[in-house]
């Protein structure tokens, strides 16, 4: 048995996802790789919208991986932590959008 | 991590010494069992025994005295390395060189080269010879102290092509890898050459810039960071430059002791054994080019001259006994540092090879 949840090196064994189920393994890490490919959006800028995600899904293995991937593809420090404050923006105000919600039904609850 | 203002030499650091960096790196490899040998990884892709395809730049190793303590420099250069190339040594580099027209281009590197007193003398006698030079300048030098005040000129003089480090177009990444302040002095030197026309669209001046991470990750695409580098540069500073090579930084010396000291050598051999290329490996730089100690023993490469790996024995070990038929028969020395040549995009003194 494992004593953590979490273990670094776990993040290297990602492709092993694919023993149990190859096909959509396989559909999935092609996928995977297209996504992040030069396209209308340079790698450097996937790579930080995919470290602004890491933060929002709160994945430690993406985090790890997407750091390591954003220094590799030439960001910034401050990129990086810009991108981070967006994820943390839109889940602050994902939090506090909900209060237009809150104020609703206490206008319905209250005389 | 603080830079050290003295080299591993001084520091009587164990890293200082060739032979036990090469025991470290022999023995990299991860829970599963050591790193491939590179020799072998090479035979998979029938690229073993590695030999030249035609030698065509000899790379010059002026000494190793330099303004800078880099974290990174592969040659532990320092302001208190006492090697120096002398005049002498020069003069065999000159008869050599002489005696094979196929080396077109001399690649003249250190330390910060210029601070060898017969620099200037070895410069103009290979500009008298009509080789192309190449000086590896570190930029700061030129603002060191006022008699390097007018290298732009006399590189400018001698149609120098001025290759120089900036790891990045931001003060923090570049002083934490090159020193404090070395950033807006390097911006400065930068503007000096400017001056005399370097990187400028049709002044024939070259000036190209060297990109290496500051930390344990490999670099990012030569393309496209060459791109944010001359938008950055222009806009903050106003400085043009030809183009950017990516290095690798190769698991020797400081860095080696870098990636040792800050948990990383492991993880960062992995890393350049998982990206090995072999369109990569077929194009490394050692294939067309052969180094030049300060005391003009022969190497492969840069990287073997400060492991003291010669060129293969029984063929010429010294410049005095140069000959390039016989050289470009040679096995070339392999070890395992050689897998940051061959990672990713590849990586050479002219960024990548791929």
């Amino acid at each position: 048995m494992e004593n953590t949840y979490y273990n670094p090196a776990d993040l290297k064994k990602f492709g092993n996802i694919s023993e149990l189920q190859p096909e959509m393994g396989r559909k999935f890490f092609d996928y995977y790789g297209e996504v992040f490919k030069e396209g209308a959006l340079t790698e450097r800028e996937k790579a930080l919208i995919a470290l602004a995600v890491s933060h929002a899904v709160q994945c430690p293995y993406c985090i790890d991986a997407y750091t390591s991937d954003c220094l590799e593809k030439g960001a910034d420090e401050n990129q990086m932590m810009e991108a981070v404050h967006v994820a943390a923006a839109i889940k602050g105000g994902a939090a506090l959008v909900h209060g237009v919600q809150m104020m609703n039904k206490i206008k319905d609850l209250t005389m | 991590m603080p830079i050290p203002v003295k080299s591993l030499k001084a520091q009587q650091h164990q890293f200082a010494n060739p032979a036990f960096q090469l025991e470290v790196l022999q023995h990299a490899g991860t829970e599963e069992g050591d790193f491939p040998l590179f020799g072998a990884k090479l035979q998979q892709h029938q690229l073993y025994p590695l030999q030249p395809t035609g030698t065509t730049i000899l790379q010059v190793n002026v000494g190793k005295m330099c303004n800078q303590t880099c974290r990174h420099c592969h040659v532990d250069a320092g302001p208190d390395r006492k090697e120096i190339m002398t005049r002498d040594t020069m003069q065999l580099c000159l008869d050599a060189l002489a005696k094979s027209p196929q080396l077109t281009t001399v690649d003249l590197t250190g330390g910060a080269p210029e601070m060898n007193p017969d620099f200037r003398w070895f410069v103009e006698q290979l500009s008298a010879m009509g080789r192309q030079v190449i000086v590896r300048c570190n930029l700061t030098i030129i603002l060191a102290n006022p008699k390097y005040h007018d290298l732009p000129e006399f590189f400018k003089a001698h149609r120098v092509q001025v290759v120089s480090s900036l790891p990045y177009f931001s003060a923090s990444r570049t002083d934490a890898q090159r020193g404090d302040g070395v950033f807006e002095k390097s911006i400065k030197a930068l503007q000096m050459l400017k001056q005399v026309g370097y990187g400028q669209e049709g002044s024939g001046l070259e000036l190209n810039l060297v990109y290496n991470p500051s930390g344990a990750f490999l670099p990012a695409s030569q393309k496209s960071l060459e791109a944010e580098f001359k938008r950055r540069l222009k806009s903050g500073y106003d400085i043009v430059f030809n183009n950017l090579f990516c290095i690798t930084n190769l698991p020797i010396s400081r860095y080696l002791d870098y990636l040792v000291e800050s948990g990383n050598y492991s993880s960062y051999m992995g890393k350049l054994v998982t990206a090995f290329n072999p369109v990569a490996a077929a194009n490394v730089m050692c294939r067309n080019t052969i180094s030049v100690g300060w005391d003009g023993g022969l190497y492969d490469c840069d990287f073997n001259q400060m492991l003291e790996l010669k060129v293969q024995p029984g063929t010429p070990q010294h410049i005095r006994d140069f000959d390039l038929t016989q050289l470009d028969q040679r096995q070339i020395v392999l070890n395992q540092h050689c897998y940051g040549c061959t990672a990713g995009a590849g990586s050479s003194c002219g960024g990548s090879t791929t």
